[in-house]
């Protein structure tokens, strides 16, 4: 390992920002010749938006970046190829009709008189193939090949211009084990041969066994540059969701009111519940009365066991169970019917109906449950409207105000309303927290409690820590798309949890090593 | 007489237009208002109002019957584009329901209530059939209606035999002929339907449903809506639509031409669609809109006529007004043409 | 591996849909089996071929072209109008073919710069290029001149004594080969598929989109353009009124050729036999007598259902 090389890319004070946000501010990130870079952050910390300024997708609203010590300015992924920098994205971002060869030179390919030589086409495709040692047919549609070869496939359209700076973009999302054991052991070549390779990933055991320095941003901030060597998984953490390591270790012990639940039988259990590539079987409970937490990194498989549990994807394996009496819940629809719901993670795409007014959104739901014909009236529709807008404190001119003109802390609490409208008996909040203000963060986690007090099972999937261990009386650990603890009362701190989820597992370590 | 009645006509047009100054109706009539106004100015006879056998006539009224099959189309067109859709077959549909009233009522000699039963029956079934495509097998919408668009016509001439088939059924006739409270019985059919499409979009939760699928298929889908169901019905509406503008326009030249029956309405049931307000994306939908942009159309054809100028050209006034809606519509047209405008504080 | 490429598929069975129509004519008709019914059926769809070799470009990449048959009319009655006026055809056919080539263009900005939907800006342009072509004449024109009443009879292909190649045929052939040139051995031809099957890949691949989207929709508008010209050699004169509805036979031919509809698979050659699937059923129905020209509209509407179906199920289950 050379991790003392020469600084290869250089950014120093990078600003960017879209209306509303600043995803980038005064950002600094060194990259050396001959060394693996992990870029670590949770969601919104600015690692996408990094990426993208240096691979001129976005430009910059300031700051410079040097590539050997010259100042480059890319304004598309084209020119930031042809100053060095060459990508592979998290989605394949390839074409899956054409073939292996032709998607490794595609925009590039080499013409004589303007028409196309496929020879060389194919011989420079099995060149750039063999480079990662791998032997294959490159005249195969590429949607023929698995997910792990059209990442090798990426990889290798990444490496047949002469790229100086390599930046994967979480390539092993969707890899098995032996799979990431392939490309790591191409990263390290690569390496070796001094090219700088920026990782992206949010896989711990990953970061440890391949990278050589880590960089962590928060909200769009530097947090720190650090050797790997030197930086202890729970210093990681900490640092990725901003608390002072020493903070967490004083923090006193949490006893959430802790109210024995439990020898009423639960509401939903789910046994052995899982779904191949989404996440590992899953044994869960939640009572009547009991708010659970999903604790977890990013993508450590929250979203799937909530869309699992709500029906939007359909369990390949085990069993759920409803007050006692097992259902088979393949719809969002027939998970309504037992009074579940479900506020998502993306509010924008699968929460809000942009251009309807809010009066509308919070009678939706309900109105689903309906059906078309029974129509509520106009004046229940306003007086739930009314008493949303009150219970909630949203923040409206009125209920006929389109919800795209909200505040995301009011969105969400529209999305509250909606569901709260249909008197659910379980309600799965996804990040319900997620990019809104304090004072809303505040109210809507009085909510929870409240709400639990009411009777309601509550499952809770949050970033922060510190929501979680306040408001669960149970806590379900996840990591990579595992369930690998579980805490209740007492045991519950965000010291616990970290530990948790920074314990590396003996099959995955001797796997990737 | 004449000059008393253009005031109160133009009185009414103005109070419309200010009681929907705030809403998005108010656009499209201000077009038709433009386009009504040079008439008034420059085409001679335009607003004359004859009385004839206690029946209006004058152009205005000509304009509201020939608007009419169009009109009926934008109704079920307004619904499916609000989906996200769209239904290309709907002129094709025109040509078969035409087919079908006539041969059944010539041919097997039925009556009117059976013709016009049997061919709004096959009707539903066209649309049954395009919402079965769209909704239930997840082909594009553009792509599944082709089917129907290329294969209808032929369907249709093979229903009435390659012949155009002539009736003189008075029910059947009356249709698109006849007159009711002194004005054509068009204008009454499409009102019911009108009436129709607004109580069951707006009297149920239909529209609602509708709306939320068109602007978010996927939140609408987490809310419990059933999407297919609601694209299903949107298509199944608009082919009983063409079927009603089918017999209209079978009934108007008491014959069923399955050639040229109901040709390009579709282009034109869009357009009014567009026109009216509902963005071709999806989402919220005004029908009301719909019968504005339908009548702006057919006025637009009505006073090319009524200049002696070739229907044939009219195309090219309705080609400018597709890209000018479409450039109205696009965010991106309005960015671009925002910068060459002095800067203007645009409320959220 | 025994496997094949599920992209083919569409194309084979296209195929051999060709060949059993073909089979079964020659069984049932004494005289189908002639070279001269194979000869014709090239000639006298070689307009709509023309013009459907650009729509497969416009459809490759995801995009629609309803103009087809309007920019036909007009080229025909454009030049008609041009040579009616005493301009040569080695004038008046050029600019026939720049204003078809300008205007494809134009709707390829609107639909780039502005992002228009494709339907309906070329539904802009059907209506636009229908009414024009009423403008330069309202009835239809006969095309008096030498290059049309006599060189064009003598630029055949002379195959048996009383069987030749018509110059339109050799049209549509020339043009197949130069679209299948084009699709498969430029840049140009390769972004058009990178652009159908990914907007947002193509854009992260390098694909330059703009000048690939405005290129399609103006070879798609030379095509038609072309298609038009094509029209007048095979029935010298010029008409504002005709090929309505072409588009649709021009579509129909490209999905039934193996295209996909939503974009990035398809090839020349396929949109080829799809017009010849077309022409063939149009010459089994004259052969029958007995069948109405109706059964065209119903059987192409069939097929269209099978092929829009297989693809479905091809995409549900082998790609991807």
């Amino acid at each position: 390992m050379n991790a003392s090389g020469k600084p290869l890319l250089e950014v120093r004070g990078l600003t960017k920002g879209f209306p509303g946000v600043r995803a980038l501010d005064g950002v600094d990130f060194t990259v050396r010749s001959g060394e693996i870079h992990a870029l670590m952050g949770e969601n919104g910390a600015g690692k996408s938006t990094l990426i993208k300024v240096l691979t001129g997708v976005y430009e910059r609203d300031s700051g410079d970046a040097l590539l050997d010590g010259l100042s480059i300015h890319p304004r598309s992924p084209r020119e930031a190829e042809e100053c060095g920098i060459s990508t592979v994205y998290q989605e394949v971002n390839l074409v899956p009709h054409l073939s292996v060869a032709e998607n490794i030179c595609l925009g590039r390919q080499p013409t004589r008189f303007g028409a196309i030589l496929w020879g060389a086409i194919a011989d420079r495709a099995r060149r750039a193939l063999a480079r990662l040692d791998l032997k294959l047919d490159v005249s195969r549609q590429l949607s023929s090949c698995s997910i792990a070869i059209q990442q090798m496939v990426a990889l290798a359209r990444a490496l047949d211009v002469s790229a100086r700076l390599l930046i994967l973009d979480e390539p092993t999302s969707s890899l098995d084990e032996r799979e990431v054991a392939e490309l790591f052991k191409v990263m390290r070549k690569l390496r070796d041969e001094g090219m700088g390779i920026v990782f992206v990933t949010h896989f711990m055991d990953q970061v440890y066994s391949v990278s050589d320095r880590i960089t962590v941003l928060r909200n769009g901030q530097l947090v720190g540059e650090f050797p790997t060597a030197e930086l202890p998984r729970l210093q990681l953490i900490a640092r990725m969701i901003g608390k002072d390591i020493k903070e967490v270790e004083a923090l006193s012990q949490h006893h959430p009111d802790a109210e024995s639940i439990r020898e009423s039988e639960p509401f939903l259990q789910v046994k052995n519940f899982g779904r191949k590539g989404s996440i590992a079987p899953i044994d869960l409970s939640i009572h009547a009365g009991e708010v659970v937490g999903l604790a977890g990194l990013l993508g450590s498989g929250r979203t799937e066991v909530a869309r699992l549990i709500f029906g939007v994807d359909r369990a390949d394996s085990g069993e759920m169970k409803i007050g006692g009496e097992t259902v088979s819940v393949h719809s969002p629809r027939a998970a309504m019917k037992h009074r579940i719901a479900f506020t998502t993670e993306d509010r924008k795409a699968e929460g809000i109906i942009p251009n309807l007014s809010i009066r509308e959104n919070i009678v939706l739901a309900l109105q689903a449950s309906r059906g078309p014909w029974r129509k509520l009236s106009r004046a229940k529709q306003d007086e739930l409207a009314d008493r949303f807008i009150k219970a909630l404190a949203i923040k409206t001119p009125g209920p006929e105000q389109l919800i795209k003109n909200l505040s995301g802390g009011n969105q969400q609490k529209v999305l509250l309303g909606r569901w709260l409208a249909t008197e659910p008996r379980l309600l799965i909040l996804d990040e319900p927290t997620r990019g809104i203000d304090v004072g809303a963060k505040a109210e809507i986690e009085k909510l929870i409690a409240s709400l639990r007090k009411d009777g309601l099972a509550i499952l809770f999937i949050s970033s922060e820590l510190e929501e979680v261990v306040r408001d669960s009386q149970r806590v379900v650990i996840l990591r990579d798309r595992k369930k690998v603890g579980e805490l209740s009362g007492a045991q519950i701190t965000e010291d616990a949890i970290m530990h948790t989820i920074a314990a590396p597992t003996a099959e995955s370590a001797s796997a990737l090593s | 007489m004449s000059l008393a009645g253009n005031l109160v006509f133009w009185a009414v047009y103005a109070a419309i237009l200010f009681a929907t100054r705030r809403q998005r109706i108010f656009w499209p009539l201000v077009a038709l208002a433009l386009l009504l106004l040079f008439n008034q100015l420059f085409t001679p006879g335009f607003f004359d109002l004859d009385v004839r056998d206690g029946h209006l006539y004058g152009a205005r009224i000509d304009i509201l019957h020939r608007g009419a099959a169009v009109m009926m189309l934008a109704l079920g067109m307004t619904l499916v584009i609000a989906t996200g859709g769209v239904d290309l077959s709907v002129g094709a549909i025109m040509a078969i329901a035409g087919a079908v009233m006539a041969q059944i009522a010539v041919a097997h000699g039925q009556s009117a209530p059976v013709a016009i039963t049997g061919a709004l029956a096959v009707a539903l079934l066209a649309g049954a059939w395009n919402g079965l495509l769209v909704a239930g097998f997840g082909i594009q919408p553009i792509v599944a209606t082709l089917i129907l668009m290329v294969a209808g016509r032929g369907i249709a001439q093979l229903v009435s035999e390659g012949q155009i088939i002539n009736f003189t059924e008075p029910a059947l006739v009356f249709m698109g002929n006849g007159h009711f409270l002194g004005l054509p019985f068009t204008l009454t059919l499409v009102l019911i339907l009108l009436a129709g499409f607004c109580a069951l979009t707006r009297g149920t939760a239909l529209g609602l449903f509708i709306e939320s699928v068109g602007d978010n298929d996927t939140a609408s889908r987490y809310s419990g809506v059933n999407a297919r169901l609601v694209k299903f019905l949107a298509y199944l509406l608009t082919g009983l639509c063409a079927g009603i503008a089918g017999l209209v326009a079978a009934s108007n030249i008491k014959g069923a031409d399955a050639n040229h029956a109901g040709l390009y309405f579709e282009l034109d049931a869009i357009l009014a669609v567009v026109v009216g307000g509902t963005a071709l994306t999806g989402g919220r939908f005004y029908l009301v809109g719909s019968m504005v942009g339908a009548l702006l159309i057919q006025t637009l054809t009505t006073t090319m006529y009524a200049r002696n100028i070739s229907a044939d050209i009219a195309p090219v006034p309705k080609a400018l007004v597709i890209i000018g809606v479409c450039l109205l519509q696009s965010e991106k047209a309005r960015r671009t043409f925002a910068r060459f405008l002095p800067k203007r504080r645009i409320p959220a | 591996m025994n496997r094949v490429n599920p992209k083919y598929i569409p194309i084979a069975a296209t195929a051999l849909v060709l060949l059993a129509l073909y089979v079964v004519g020659c069984v049932a008709f004494p005289n189908f089996s002639s070279l001269r019914v194979l000869v014709n059926l090239f000639g006298d769809n070689a307009f709509l071929g023309i013009a459907a070799v650009g729509a497969t470009f416009v459809i490759l990449a995801g995009g629609i072209d309803l103009s087809v048959g309007s920019v036909i009319a007009f080229t025909s009655i454009l030049v008609a109008a041009l040579i009616g006026h005493g301009t040569g055809p080695a004038v008046a056919i050029p600019i026939a073919l720049t204003v078809g080539l300008l205007f494809g263009a134009a709707m390829g900005c609107l639909i780039h710069f502005f992002d228009l939907p494709p339907f309906l800006v070329t539904l802009g342009g059907m209506f636009l290029m229908r009414g024009m072509s009423f403008v330069v004449s309202p009835e239809s024109m006969a095309i008096r001149h030498a290059f049309y009443s006599r060189t064009l009879r003598d630029l055949v292909i002379q195959l048996a004594p009383r069987v030749s190649i018509p110059f339109t045929a050799i049209c549509f052939i020339v043009v197949v080969l130069i679209g299948t040139y084009v699709s498969v051995w430029t840049r140009f031809g390769r972004s058009v598929y990178a652009l159908g099957s990914s907007e947002n890949s193509a854009r992260l691949m390098g694909v330059p989109i703009g000048s690939t989207k405005i290129g399609i929709y103006g070879l798609a508008g030379f095509f038609s353009a072309l298609g038009g010209c094509v029209a007048t050699f095979y029935m010298q004169s010029g008409n504002p009124a005709s090929f309505v509805g072409l588009e649709l036979d021009a579509i129909a031919a490209v999905v039934i050729g193996g295209t996909l509809l939503t974009g990035g698979v398809g090839f020349i050659p396929g949109t080829m036999i799809g017009v010849l699937i077309l022409g063939i059923i149009q010459t089994l129905i004259t052969f029958q007598g007995n069948l109405n020209t109706w059964w065209t509209r119903i059987a192409v509407g069939f097929l269209l259902l099978v092929f829009i179906l297989l693809q479905k199920a091809i995409g549900r289950h082998g790609l991807r």
